[in-house]
């Protein structure tokens, strides 16, 4: 069954659950906030050109966090820059979800041990919904981050807040 | 000219300033005291035979022995020769004259020496860390810098 139970041929009425209907409009048209922080970026630009096209999924990348639905932290989050990912987070209307793109924004990547500069992990600062492994991740595997962010989406609930 | 010759010269003019050398190395170096170093290369870079016109690297260096060290490697466009001057200051005064007024190069990398470092450059226009926040604790190249267990609130070990 799709988001439409019921359709009235005739008199164009549709019944459709509020929850339903509102799911599918957020994780249908995903607006991503256009920044990159290192070499995820360059993966994460390839997902938007033509060979991979993040758009057939509704992702359009906006340049200001107050039009954007998502966040995807695509690089290595230096302390210097933490406080700028922070800021920008909260700049962000809800729904805001966050995609946490490479070793590097999951946990540190490389720079584990010595990286004197490196936040080990963005989900010191913000909170992520969804983690997408690689050093850096195929844009194959952005895609799999997004459908997985879509079907969490759709699990949403107004009743029962998720996050 | 050949680094001897640089070398013959340069003790010729400056005498005390020309601390010590090593020029069989694989890149031949100059020692140069860091009270000395923006006269040594002015000379450099402005005498006729000379002509060292471009500044390939600027790095610092913790000897850790006390000791911290600014490495120039100098490259003449017009003569085709190099070579490598030392300036070695201590721990306790880091100060280093700088060069950034002869190549503007110096300038950013003067400031990365002093960010990482902590070597502070006398004379230098904008001397501000370059990398690192404004905020962040000590200077992380160094040997004995140990990581900040927070900054602004973040946890930073892994």
């Amino acid at each position: 069954m799709g988001i439409l139970n019921y359709k009235f041929e005739k008199s164009n009425i549709v019944i459709a659950s509020l929850d339903g209907l509102l799911n599918w409009a957020r994780l249908s048209s995903l607006y991503q906030m256009q920044f990159g922080l290192a070499c995820c970026a360059i993966e994460m630009m390839a997902a938007s050109a033509s060979n991979f096209d993040i758009m057939r999924f509704g992702v359009i990348p906006r340049a200001t966090p107050r039009q954007c639905d998502v966040m995807i932290v695509s690089g290595t989050v230096t302390l210097k820059m933490a406080t700028r990912i922070k800021r920008l987070f909260d700049q962000m209307p809800e729904p805001r979800y966050v995609i946490s793109m490479g070793s590097c924004s999951n946990c540190g990547g490389p720079y584990w041990e010595h990286g004197y500069h490196v936040l080990k992990g963005v989900d010191r600062v913000i909170p992520v919904d969804v983690y997408v492994p690689g050093c850096p991740p195929r844009p194959e595997a952005l895609l799999e981050g997004l459908i997985k962010l879509q079907e969490k989406v759709r699990q949403e609930s107004l009743a029962k807040k998720t996050i | 000219m050949n680094p001897q010759e640089i070398h013959d010269n340069l003790k010729a003019k400056f005498g005390a300033a020309v601390s010590d050398a090593k020029l069989d190395a694989i890149q031949p170096w100059i020692g140069i005291t860091p009270d000395g170093i923006l006269e040594v290369c002015q000379f450099l870079h402005g005498e006729a035979g000379f002509e060292f016109d471009f500044l390939s690297c600027l790095s610092g260096v913790d000897y850790n022995d006390g000791k911290l060290g600014v490495v120039y490697h100098l490259f003449s466009m017009p003569q085709k020769h190099k070579i490598a001057l030392k300036a070695i200051c201590t721990k306790e005064k880091p100060h280093v004259q700088s060069v950034s007024q002869v190549w503007g190069t110096a300038n950013w990398h003067e400031r990365e020496a002093y960010d990482m470092f902590g070597i502070v450059f006398d004379g230098h226009p904008d001397l501000r860390r370059i990398l690192c926040g404004d905020d962040y604790p000590g200077h992380p190249l160094r040997k004995d810098f140990k990581v900040p267990e927070f900054y602004n609130g973040m946890k930073v070990p892994y």
